[in-house]
C-alpha cells in the first residue's frame, strides 16, 4: 500500500508528523483491544502508550513482512498481556463450574433447551451486548484471554498460543472450554423457556 | 463404538472446524439423527460464538486528544540511562 510505506518513511526518518499521523490512525483500534483485555481505561490507556513507544524503538527493523497494523495490533496484546501478569488477580471461578456435566451413561444430567430466536435482525440492542460483556467478563482470565484473542482479535491458533505461552493443543482446549463455559452462563437467558 | 453426549460436546469445536476424521465424523452426524438435545447443544454453542463476537466487534473507541499528546512526548523523551 503506497500511503502505508509514505508512513513508514516518515516513520523511520523520525518526521513528527508521521508518528502523530500514526498514533491517530491506529490508537482507537488499539486502545479497543486493550481495553478488551484489560477491562480498565487507565491500564488500557497505559498498554497503548507502551506499545506505541515499543513500536517507535523498533520501528527501523520493521521489513514489512506484514501490515503495519497488524505488527501494532500484536504488539499492544502484548503489552495488555504484561499488563495482566502484573495485575494481582481476583478470585475466580474454576472453568469445571461452568462446565456441562454427564450421567455415567454419557447423557446431559441438564438437558439442553433450545434457545429463542433472538428477534435482533441487524443491530443488538444494548443490554444484550452488556448481557455478553459481563458474562465473558465472569470467565476465568485464562480462559477469557483465549476467547478474546481467538473469536473476537481474530488471530489465528499459533499465534495466540505463542502469545500466551501455551501450546497449540492447549489454546484450542481453552478455546472450546471457554465458549462451552460461555454458553452455560448465557444460557439461562437465551432459553425458549426464558424468553 | 457410538459416540455419547458426552464425546460430542469434546469434539464439537473440531466438528465446527471440520477437523474430524471422516469416521469420527460420521459417529458424531450419526448420535446427532438420534439426540435432539445435542442438536440444541450446538445450536446454541454457535449461537454464543456468534453473539460474542457481534458483542465485542464495536467500532474502535476514539483516541483521547491526552493520550495521543502524552505518547509524542514521551517519545521525545531521553531514554533513562542512554
Amino acid at each position: 500500500m503506497e500511503s502505508e510505506g509514505k508512513l513508514l518513511d516518515g516513520l523511520k526518518a523520525g518526521e513528527p508528523a508521521a508518528f502523530e499521523a500514526f498514533v491517530q490512525a491506529q490508537g482507537p483500534r488499539l486502545l479497543a483491544v486493550t481495553r478488551r483485555l484489560l477491562r480498565n481505561d487507565e491500564d488500557a490507556r497505559d498498554a497503548v502508550q507502551d506499545a506505541f513507544l515499543s513500536a517507535f524503538k523498533s520501528i527501523g527493523g520493521f521489513e514489512g513482512a506484514s501490515r503495519l497494523g497488524t505488527w501494532l495490533h500484536r504488539i499492544a496484546i502484548n503489552a495488555a498481556l504484561m499488563k495482566l501478569r502484573t495485575r494481582r488477580r481476583k478470585p475466580e471461578r474454576s472453568i469445571e463450574e461452568f462446565l456441562p456435566t454427564y450421567l455415567d451413561d454419557g447423557h446431559h444430567v441438564d438437558r439442553p433447551q433450545p434457545w429463542a430466536e433472538s428477534g435482533e435482525a441487524g443491530a443488538i440492542r444494548a443490554e444484550t451486548r452488556q448481557l455478553v460483556r459481563s458474562s465473558i467478563d465472569e470467565l476465568p482470565e485464562d480462559y477469557r484471554n483465549v476467547l478474546i484473542l481467538r473469536d473476537i482479535e481474530e488471530l489465528d491458533t499459533a499465534e495466540t498460543a505463542e502469545l500466551l505461552g501455551i501450546s497449540i493443543g492447549a489454546a484450542k482446549v481453552r478455546l472450546h472450554r471457554a465458549r462451552q463455559a460461555l454458553r452455560t452462563i448465557l444460557d439461562p437467558h437465551f432459553r425458549e423457556s426464558a424468553a | 463404538m457410538s459416540m455419547d453426549c458426552k464425546d460430542l460436546a469434546e469434539f464439537l469445536m473440531s466438528y465446527l472446524d471440520g477437523e474430524l476424521t471422516d469416521a469420527q465424523r460420521a459417529e458424531f452426524e450419526a448420535h446427532l439423527v438420534i439426540c435432539p438435545s445435542c442438536i440444541d447443544y450446538i445450536e446454541s454453542y454457535e449461537r454464543t460464538v456468534r453473539l460474542e463476537k457481534e458483542c465485542e466487534s464495536e467500532p474502535s473507541c476514539a483516541m483521547p486528544d491526552e493520550l495521543v499528546r502524552a505518547i509524542l512526548a514521551a517519545r521525545k523523551k531521553p531514554e533513562p540511562n542512554s
